[in-house]
């Protein structure tokens, strides 16, 4: 069952990710990114955390994403023209990603076996597990977030204001 | 390997695909905005490592780093989005091609 669930959310999300480079136009990859999303937080789900799941789904998927459509919407972004793209891409930036998935791919085959399972009956890590470590041997860097996040909305209402600089 | 388990390695190589997607997305996609979206999706590849190695090793403040970096992310979009809009102000365009100055 649970190598079932694992295979059809890790190809959504695999096809979710192809599907974002293929396509042309932004609000095609924006909305195969939500599929992306929504796919890692089914197996959130299944790694037994239940709060990130949800979060995934609220905060990414949510609010994140309905940002990005609203500004691809807001700016009528048009197809992208495909152009030659940069030189030094081709030349360091593609072979780069190639060694570095190689490695950590080989890395992990042979590390396979120190590995556990996973599996549905693993038990979940609950939401009160995830607070009472939350509020109580990180409460400082929490209440930070909230100041980082206050800070990000002012920065972006600066930002995206019309008479910009005066 | 026994029925109905998955090994946990699958999760970090699905996870080392997409943020290679991540990547690719990143060099060859020539909109602004899709290039941002490339970004987000390796915060959610190195994301799901996080998840996986919590539940490895049965580690309660790997799910909290998770969260942190959801917030980060959060704020983050916010702030990108918004300079995505003052750029496409300024230059009324977002084609990294025709973005290659800091200064107007």
């Amino acid at each position: 069952m649970h190598l079932i669930l694992f295979v059809i959310f890790a190809v959504f999300a695999l096809a979710g990710a192809a599907n974002l480079l293929l396509q042309t136009h932004p609000i095609n990859s924006a909305l195969s990114l939500i599929v992306v999303m929504s796919s890692l937080a089914v197996l959130y789900l299944m790694l037994g955390a239940e709060f990130l799941a949800v979060a995934q789904v609220i905060v990414y998927a949510g609010a994140i994403m309905v940002l990005f459509t609203f500004v691809v919407m807001l700016l009528n972004v048009g197809r992208e023209e495909k152009t030659h793209g940069s030189r030094a891409a081709k030349v360091v930036g593609f072979p780069a990603v190639a060694v570095l998935l190689a490695i950590v791919a080989s890395i992990l085959l042979k590390a396979e076996k120190h590995f556990g399972a996973v599996s549905l009956s693993d038990g979940i890590t609950t939401t009160a597990d995830l607070s009472r470590v939350l509020f109580r041997d990180l409460l400082l860097p929490f209440e930070l977030t909230s100041v980082l996040i206050l800070i990000a909305i002012l920065g972006a209402v600066a930002l995206a204001r019309k008479d910009n600089g005066a | 390997m026994m029925n109905g388990m998955v090994p946990s390695s699958w999760y970090l190589l699905l996870s080392a695909l997409l943020f290679t997607m991540g990547v690719v997305g990143f060099l060859i996609k020539r909109s602004l905005i899709t290039v941002f979206m490339s970004i987000e999706l390796m915060l959610n590849a190195v994301n799901l490592t996080f998840v996986t190695f919590a539940h490895e090793w049965h580690a309660v403040k790997g799910q909290i780093f998770v969260f942190f970096v959801m917030m980060v992310a959060a704020a983050e979009a916010a702030v990108g989005l918004a300079i995505l809009i003052a750029i496409f102000r300024a230059r009324g365009t977002l084609n990294v091609d025709q973005i290659d100055r800091m200064k107007l």
